[in-house]
């Protein structure tokens, strides 16, 4: 299941998996290590990460990358939250995806570390659907902290002073 | 004290109201137990040996009359009666039923109060000196930064999933009564050139691989805090061993990573951020500076305090060993030692919580403090109306005269309530203060402190007690291991094995032993740290294990 902010949308990249030829148009996803051959022809090209690469070598690319998709191998495993969040800071302004097993509940936490989109796992999917996403971002309606897209106390607190 | 404002209530109600709704879809089975585990953690619940147990925050160990009073309500209306103060300066409940819990949350919110964070892989509650605003030599109150680092991490969107639990201390003063180089960070308020900023530690910790804290950065400006704490998590949240959680902390980073490195990594990515963005505003650190104004304490004529003193030996010697010279003139901060002779350290009932509220309110500007020793401090008392605090300390029998001394024991609960113990530490304290008993005893060994954990966890600071004691458990048997020289403050240190364990029942017999070596062995005036640093660890071996 795709998510963004507003709902479930429909996927318009395709997956590239590891062994399989890369076409020569379309928006396509590979994996990192084959990101400079999917580049070849196409003005920007998806690729997927791990949580432990080290995205400041993305840099030099990122005029060309129009979607990274970062692993999460377990909900738990929150390496993504900081690696999302490091890839905007060094100036990454197209699509971040957050893949894998994570929950609900971490939804607003996501976007608010960058990401647009998420690639909820089937069986988590299957447990929460759609609903209980969209329902989550408004359970917690402020943020203390500033510079996310959250509404920030600090700054209300400002502005109502 | 800090007050919530209608941003600081939204958050709080909004929170509980989450987590009513997360129970519901745990039972409903959209989570499973697996994802509902954190959720309940990140709310302060866990499941223990019998039963849930709650941990409620008291953020910087800073409560209310009216707060404490809440506290023994929670303890009567949902438990059984008292609660246990924890080396974390949070209260634990033993006994609260799950489906009570949303309604104690509320109950709790309805005092400023939360239960946030008090447990799982996220920025814990941040502690700080329960002499803060009362020490003489202190630079700033440090609870104006702690309660700045409590908002900023509370539901932090980054570190909310980090790859272990990490504990923040903040102190105002030189002599550190924080444990701050036993923390992932502690940050030390230092003035330096005419400005105030932060010197910042980072990696210390105890649990099975115990390291004291190294300097990261010497001098911080104040406006940079935040901004620097994010690069800190950041690169300890990138960086940190996700494959061993026992190898999870940023202690091990730290020195697996080298200090240099992780300063140089934490150092870029400050310099990559929008720090503007991040730091809190200038105007909004005046708002919370605001609540921590000191009192307003008139020097004050100490009254019948001398006499009393004179006519009422037990006041005398509590007077001595309990309190702590104020910096205004004619006041003093009181401790009331949670260690009664027999007691569970850290225990209070409600009526003994009751008591102290009454005692803070009447006589100490309503403020009390819980102490990492699992004391409470009473931090504005007058001299002139100590004599009725200790009075109504007594009627309670909260009236032990022992901070700082051998029967003053830390205690984690242990093998009677805790599901990760392998051995008891409540009764091993109970025994070892029914041995010191005699109060003059006790005055003439000095400063002691023993520290007892029931697993190589430490929550009960073993590592760090002059006298520590890990209660292992040995094919069935609890077998007991003794440190000695460890030291919490700002002279940190890891304390030495003497050798092989002890059973359950020699804890008491090698205390003993221990104590008498030092009093045979030490010089005037000098501590049991000062005599075990001159004269290490070959005569305590001695008396110990020589047949």
């Amino acid at each position: 299941m795709l998510l963004d902010e507003t709902g479930e949308i429909a996927e318009t990249w395709e997956r590239v998996p590891d062994e399989a030829d890369i076409p020569a148009e379309g928006a396509i996803i590979v994996p990192l290590a084959r990101l400079e051959e999917a580049m070849g022809g196409r003005p920007a090209s998806g690729v997927a990460i791990p949580n432990d690469a080290d995205v400041r070598e993305l840099v030099p690319l990122f005029p060309r990358i129009g979607l990274i998709a970062v692993d999460f191998p377990s909900f738990a495993d929150g390496r993504g939250f900081s690696l999302g969040q490091r890839l905007r800071d060094l100036g990454f302004k197209a699509g971040l995806r957050a893949e894998g097993p994570v929950i609900a509940d971490q939804f607003a936490y996501l976007l608010a570390c960058g990401f647009d989109q998420v690639d909820v796992s089937e069986d988590v999917a299957l447990r929460q659907p759609v609903e209980q996403w969209l329902a989550q971002l408004g359970k917690i309606s402020l943020g203390y902290q500033r510079g996310r897209p959250t509404q920030s106390i600090p700054d209300q607190r400002r502005a109502y002073a | 004290m800090y007050r919530y404002d209608e941003f600081d209530h939204r958050f709080v109600a909004e929170r509980t109201d989450e987590f009513r709704a997360q129970v519901v879809r745990r039972l409903n089975g959209s989570l499973t137990e697996d994802e509902f585990k954190p959720l309940r953690l990140m709310n302060g619940l866990y499941l223990q040996l019998h039963a849930y147990m709650l941990l409620v925050a008291i953020p910087y160990g800073t409560l209310s009359g009216r707060q404490m009073r809440m506290l023994a309500h929670i303890a009567e209306t949902w438990d059984r009666g008292y609660g246990h103060f924890t080396t974390r300066q949070n209260i634990q409940y033993n006994w609260p039923k799950l489906k009570d819990v949303p309604d104690i949350l509320d109950a709790l919110a309805s005092v400023e109060m939360h239960a946030i964070q008090t447990s799982g892989n996220c920025i814990r509650n941040t502690t700080s000196d329960p002499f803060s605003g009362v020490a003489p030599d202190e630079v700033e109150d440090p609870r104006i930064t702690a309660e700045i680092i409590r908002q900023w991490s509370s539901l932090h969107p980054e570190f909310t999933f980090l790859g272990r639990k990490f504990k923040i201390a903040v102190t105002g003063s030189e002599e550190d009564r924080t444990a701050l180089k036993l923390h992932d960070i502690g940050i030390q308020i230092v003035r330096q050139g005419g400005q105030v900023g932060y010197r910042v530690l980072v990696g210390g910790g105890m649990g099975r691989t115990p390291m004291i804290a190294k300097e990261v950065r010497a001098f911080l400006p104040k406006e940079d805090l935040l901004p620097y704490l994010e690069a800190c998590l950041r690169v300890y949240n990138l960086h940190g061993r996700r494959d061993n959680k026992y190898k999870a902390r940023i202690k091990i980073l730290v020195h697996e990573m080298g200090l240099e490195t992780y300063r140089e990594e934490v150092e870029a990515e400050f310099a990559r951020m929008d720090r503007d963005t991040i730091a809190v505003p200038d105007a909004e650190v005046a708002r919370i500076s605001g609540y921590f104004a000191p009192p307003e304490l008139e020097p004050r004529d100490p009254g019948d305090y001398v006499r009393a003193l004179r006519t009422d030996p037990a006041f005398a010697r509590w007077a001595e060993q309990n309190t702590f010279a104020h910096r205004v003139p004619g006041h003093v901060a009181a401790t009331i030692s949670l260690k009664p002779l027999g007691g569970a350290p850290g225990d209070a009932t409600a009526e003994q919580m009751r008591a102290m509220a009454d005692l803070a309110e009447t006589y100490s500007r309503d403020e009390m403090r819980v102490t990492h020793e699992q004391n409470v401090v009473l931090p504005h008392v007058a001299l002139a109306d100590l004599y009725k605090v200790f009075r109504g300390l007594q009627a309670a029998g909260l009236d032990a005269p022992n901070k700082g001394l051998v029967t003053d024991i830390i205690a984690c609960p242990g093998l009677d309530y805790c599901a990760l113990a392998t051995a008891r530490s409540i009764p091993v304290a109970q025994n070892i203060a029914r041995r010191f008993e005699d109060p003059e005893r006790q005055r003439e060994i000095g400063p002691l402190p023993i520290k007892i954990s029931g697993c190589i966890n430490a929550c009960g600071h073993h590592h760090v007690g002059a006298i520590g004691i890990l209660g292992l458990d040995k094919a069935g048997v609890e077998s007991y291991q003794i440190t000695l020289g460890g030291d919490a403050t700002e002279t940190a240190a890891l304390g030495d094995r003497t050798g092989p364990g002890f059973s359950y029942e020699d804890v008491p017999d090698v205390v003993e032993k221990i104590v008498d070596t030092y009093i045979a062995a030490r010089e005037t005036d000098e501590t049991f740290l000062q005599t075990y640093r001159r004269v290490g660890m070959a005569p305590f071996k001695e008396a110990l294990y020589a047949a």
